[in-house]
């Protein structure tokens, strides 16, 4: 008797343990109803809630995008606050089902941590941001200062190796979130804050006096931040890597989420067609509805559209394209063909 | 050593008895063994109820286990603790002993962990100081001074540790002058005694050093300085040779009732020898001064130190000082009115009556709040103190990836730190309880 209840204990927990593995993510996060995007702690822009509760920003939108190719509802994803130190447990563990939170694709992380980075959706770089009145218009001229630093981030060794290569010292200040690091540089517990570029913008854009706070031109590093998932799940990645690219090609087709249903009927350029699914059966191939991509588009624009609506020149962040245009135009984006 | 006799003897009385009986009565009356007397007979079916829970926490276990080597596998994961060796990238702000951003992840774990052990001691310390005058002034029949405690410690040890961590944290860095404000002819701010410098980054205080150099004693990873070890050596000894000549005035007092002078001879015994070798080493105090941004030379007491240190102190005190009343309490009253009949006076009876008896009944909780403070350190990480949690169990596991053998290292060193303090109080335990004879 013993003996039965043994092997049934082993035998039930086993098939248990069989079920939960046998799911793709796709399965999964089409059994569950709704995607679920890990996103950033609030970083205005980038990822933060809005007055009303409602996430917004460029990787929100995103993530939405990617809803809306695989249910026809950008509203169909929930987002996951993650920290810089929580953010690759989470992804690993399947809390999240792809990580959209500024984080930098590296040779470590796409290694040896197991992850897949699908692509770069925003080009940065590492900088510092000091007040005005401290009198510094340099990185160089500062030996001996106090930084304040994000804690597990590729920030963090950037800023040990930048002061060690030009024979600098300095004070670390080690906070956990965005928004820590915010309060210690405003309190003047730290004399620079240093972060991506674009995140020193963002920041920058929700004190209360912008202007009091310079951003040095020294950028030390190149931080191509992009859209990451589990490694192992081909098929997932493919959809989360072409939903990116989709959107990308949409701005260098110029199909934008004003003219996508009006493109659908007909274009004469056979790659529309194939990426807004009237030809080539592409969506069928990703296990998605054909439309995928025009429902992306159709949700949160093309790519420039998505830029100028979360973090472009005409809003608070005021960033420019820079790197991060078109490659006809002399940027860095690039997509492949959809052929 | 009564509970063992009452316990113990009556049930080695009974199998006696029973052991008696087996031998002196024949074989064919004791029944055949049958399987279904493990269910059903008193005498095994205890047994087996354990066998068969054991067998259930054994197979947990083993799930457990496989469970973790198969996920392990699937995400194509190694098990390794290679990481220790590699190089760690990263800086370190408060750093007992040296380190720099190419060595290695077990370097920077032993500098936290050196970090941990640091505010584990000054924490117990301040707690214990705090708690023990908050306990004896709770007794107080002053009303003031009672209430003033009683609020100190309703307020303390009923809102969570890491909140006051965080109120320090943030009293320290918003309302403390910037560096700059000590900068120039009409600065705003101004050292204390122009020694002490209070800032939004942490407290610069001097610190002493010495012109000759004795270098330094290389064990393993460490590399004390012989100056600080001579300088402990010198107190030590000191200490010791103040213990004995108070037990050379006991003695002398129990002899001829007369106790000889010994105050001055203590003052000289405890700090001639230790001024004697500072001044052979020619140490003096090495002041901060605003350099560039900050202030250099001096100790810096970083803010997340100080909100650390005060945050845990105050909460745990709090505690220590319940149970400091409590094992007061403990003492029957007879002995103070047995004290005060003798002509002690109050100081005194607390000293050497009171707080001796009280010890045994304090020093069992003290030992789970030295434990509790202890691994709260592990908090650190909130005000950004690099303590073992945040380094080897933050960034290090965050850069390299190696949650679950950086997880298991960590536990494996909080459990040893821990046993290693409940060992200790243990031995001090036995010392103070009360001693039969």
């Amino acid at each position: 008797m013993k003996k039965n209840v043994l092997f049934g204990t082993f035998a039930a927990s086993m098939l248990v343990a069989g079920i939960a593995q046998a799911q793709s993510t796709l399965e999964q996060v089409m059994a569950r109803g709704e995607l679920v995007c890990g996103s950033n702690t609030g970083q205005a822009g980038f990822g933060a809630p809005d007055a009303n509760g409602v996430w917004q920003g460029f990787d929100v939108g995103f993530c939405r995008a990617l809803a809306a190719a695989i249910f026809n509802d950008p509203n169909a994803v929930s987002f996951v606050p993650l920290t810089s130190q929580t953010r690759f447990s989470a992804l690993a563990s399947g809390e999240v089902d792809v990580l959209a939170r500024n984080t930098t694709w590296t040779f470590v992380r796409d290694v040896d941590l197991n992850l897949t980075f699908v692509g770069t959706n925003y080009y940065d770089g590492q900088g510092f941001m000091v007040p005005r009145e401290l009198g510094v218009s340099s990185a160089r001229e500062l030996d001996g200062a106090t930084v304040c630093i994000e804690t597990g981030t590729t920030t963090e060794l950037n800023l040990a190796d930048y002061f060690r290569v030009n024979g600098m010292s300095y004070e670390p200040v080690p906070v956990d979130t965005a928004a820590e690091a915010q309060q210690q540089y405003l309190a003047g517990a730290c004399d620079v804050y240093t972060t991506d570029v674009s995140a020193l913008a963002s920041s920058r854009a929700a004190f209360a006096e912008p202007d009091a706070h310079l951003i040095l031109p020294e950028v030390v590093s190149k931080e191509p931040l992009g859209p990451v998932v589990r490694h192992g799940d081909d098929n997932w990645a493919d959809i989360v890597q072409w939903t990116l690219f989709a959107l990308i090609a949409a701005e260098e087709l110029g199909i934008t989420s004003a003219n996508v249903e009006e493109l659908k009927t007909g274009s004469n350029n056979p790659e529309v067609g194939r990426i807004l699914g009237t030809d080539g059966g592409f969506g069928a191939m990703l296990g998605l509805d054909d439309d995928w991509a025009a429902r992306a588009i159709a949700a949160v624009g093309n790519y420039g559209e998505l830029f100028a609506a979360t973090i472009g020149d005409q809003t608070p962040i005021g960033l420019a394209r820079g790197l991060n245009a078109q490659w006809t135009q002399g940027g860095l984006l690039y997509a492949p063909p959809f052929r | 050593m009564w509970p063992r006799t009452r316990l113990g003897q009556p049930t080695g009385y009974i199998m006696s008895i029973t052991n008696d009986q087996r031998v002196a009565t024949a074989a064919p009356q004791k029944p055949a063994f049958h399987p279904s007397m493990l269910l059903y007979d008193q005498r095994y079916r205890s047994i087996t109820i354990q066998i068969f829970a054991l067998f259930l926490l054994m197979l947990g276990a083993a799930w457990l286990i496989d469970n973790v080597v198969n996920n392990l596998r699937l995400l194509g994961r190694t098990f390794s603790f290679n990481f220790l060796w590699q190089s760690a990238g990263y800086d370190i702000n408060q750093r007992p002993i040296e380190y720099d951003s190419t060595m290695t992840h077990g370097r920077a774990a032993l500098v936290g962990f050196l970090n941990t052990i640091i505010l584990a001691i000054l924490g117990c310390a301040l707690a214990t100081v705090i708690g023990v005058i908050a306990g004896v002034l709770r007794l107080s029949k002053n009303w003031l001074v009672s209430r003033l405690v009683t609020f100190y410690v309703e307020i303390f040890r009923n809102i969570p540790t890491l909140i006051w961590i965080l109120i320090f944290g943030a009293v320290m860095a918003e309302s403390m002058p910037a560096p700059s404000a000590f900068r120039g002819d009409n600065a705003s701010s101004s050292m204390i005694f122009d020694a002490i410098a209070v800032t939004n980054r942490g407290i610069y205080i001097p610190s002493i050093q010495f012109q000759t150099e004795l270098g330094v004693l290389p064990i393993g990873p460490f590399a004390p300085s012989l100056n600080w070890i001579l300088i402990l050596a010198v107190i030590i000894a000191g200490i010791f040779a103040n213990k004995q000549l108070i037990a050379h005035a006991n003695r002398l007092q129990s002899e001829t009732g007369i106790r000889p002078k010994t105050w001055w001879k203590s003052i000289l015994l405890l700090l001639l020898p230790v001024g004697v070798i500072l001044v052979a080493l020619g140490a003096y105090l090495d002041y901060p001064e605003l350099r560039g941004f900050n202030f250099t030379g001096g100790l810096h007491l970083r803010n997340s130190f100080l909100a650390m240190w005060l945050g845990l102190s105050l909460y745990t005190g709090a505690f220590i000082a319940e149970i400091v009343r409590g094992g007061i309490l403990a003492v029957s009253k007879g002995q103070t009115e047995a004290a005060f009949a003798l002509g002690l006076q109050p100081g005194k009876t607390m000293r050497l009556v009171i707080l001796p008896q009280a010890m045994r009944v304090i020093v069992p909780p003290l030992i789970s709040q030295y434990l509790n403070l202890t691994k709260n350190t592990s908090l650190g990480l909130a005000v950004g103190y690099m303590d073992l949690r945040s380094t080897l169990g933050g960034i290090t596991i965050n850069q390299t990836g190696r949650e679950l053998e950086g997880m298991l290292l960590l536990m494996a060193v909080y459990l040893v730190i821990s046993l290693t303090i409940s060992g200790l109080m243990n031995v001090y335990n036995s010392r103070v309880k009360l001693k039969e004879r």
